[in-house]
């Protein structure tokens, strides 16, 4: 059975300015736990850079019409992973059909899916009845 | 954002002076580089020294910066990049794309 050790409930505007915010919280959850030193900061970043695309995807994609809509995230550390889950009510994408980026096309957009499946162990998005969740998990130990 | 931005040996420097450019301020930079580019800027140096972390809409910003100067024949190049920052390019192969240079310094003597 698994034993959860951590568990955040984070709910903010869906707005961009909040990025910095949820970031800075999983970034501080990373150097609480316990990792070897030298692999803390990396885990940190990692942590960061996937929470910050997630919401960013969530607030432009996934957020109703409503402009005083919110994105939840909800953080658990459950025995060693951390799972990330970013709550969104918007139509859904299919996360599967993301293909992962093309090198010599220079395109603007298109690099937040691969970087979150860079960093994270596994990914996945499904619709439930109360919304969508993208939830990622990273092992720690 | 705040950029600071000065004239030096004949190049447009913007130095980025936020530790962060995500979704909230990347809008901001990709407007700022352009703006810089159709005043007349004859070669642009972006300095990353400060920024801590990049997210894909911060790289998509750059990117915007480095067609539009290439568009116009101008020179476009980024410095002191922080190991992390630099990582996302590597990870992306952008660092094959840009012209980096790891200090303000070295890029403005190149």
């Amino acid at each position: 059975m698994c034993e959860t050790i951590v568990n955040l409930d984070i709910v903010v505007p869906s707005q961009t300015r909040y990025l910095r915010l949820v970031g800075a919280i999983v970034q501080q959850l990373a150097k609480e736990l316990e990792v070897q030193e030298d692999k803390r900061d990396t885990l940190a970043f990692h942590l960061d850079l996937a929470l910050t695309e997630a919401v960013a995807n969530a607030i432009q994609y996934g957020a109703a019409a409503n402009a005083r809509d919110s994105i939840r995230v909800c953080l658990s550390l459950e025995d060693a992973y951390l799972s990330v889950r970013v709550f969104d009510h918007g139509r859904g994408f299919d996360l599967a059909a993301v293909p992962p980026p093309d090198f010599d096309n220079l395109c603007e957009r298109g690099r937040g899916i691969f970087f979150i499946r860079s960093v994270m162990d596994s990914v996945q998005y499904r619709k439930t009845d109360s919304g969508n969740v993208l939830e990622m998990r990273k092992k720690i130990a | 954002m705040r950029v600071a931005e000065e004239i030096r040996e004949d190049r447009t420097v913007l130095s980025i002076q936020e530790d962060r450019i995500d979704a909230h301020n990347s809008g901001e930079l990709k407007s700022l580089l352009l703006k810089a580019l159709e005043d007349g800027a004859k070669s642009v140096v972006v300095d990353l020294a400060r920024v801590q972390f990049i997210d894909s809409s911060g790289l998509g910003a750059l990117l915007s910066g480095y067609k539009n100067a290439s568009l116009r024949s101008i020179g476009f190049a980024l410095a002191g990049l922080q190991p992390r920052v630099r990582s996302m390019f590597e990870l992306t192969r952008l660092h094959r794309v840009f012209d980096i240079y790891p200090s303000l310094q070295l890029a403005l003597s190149a």
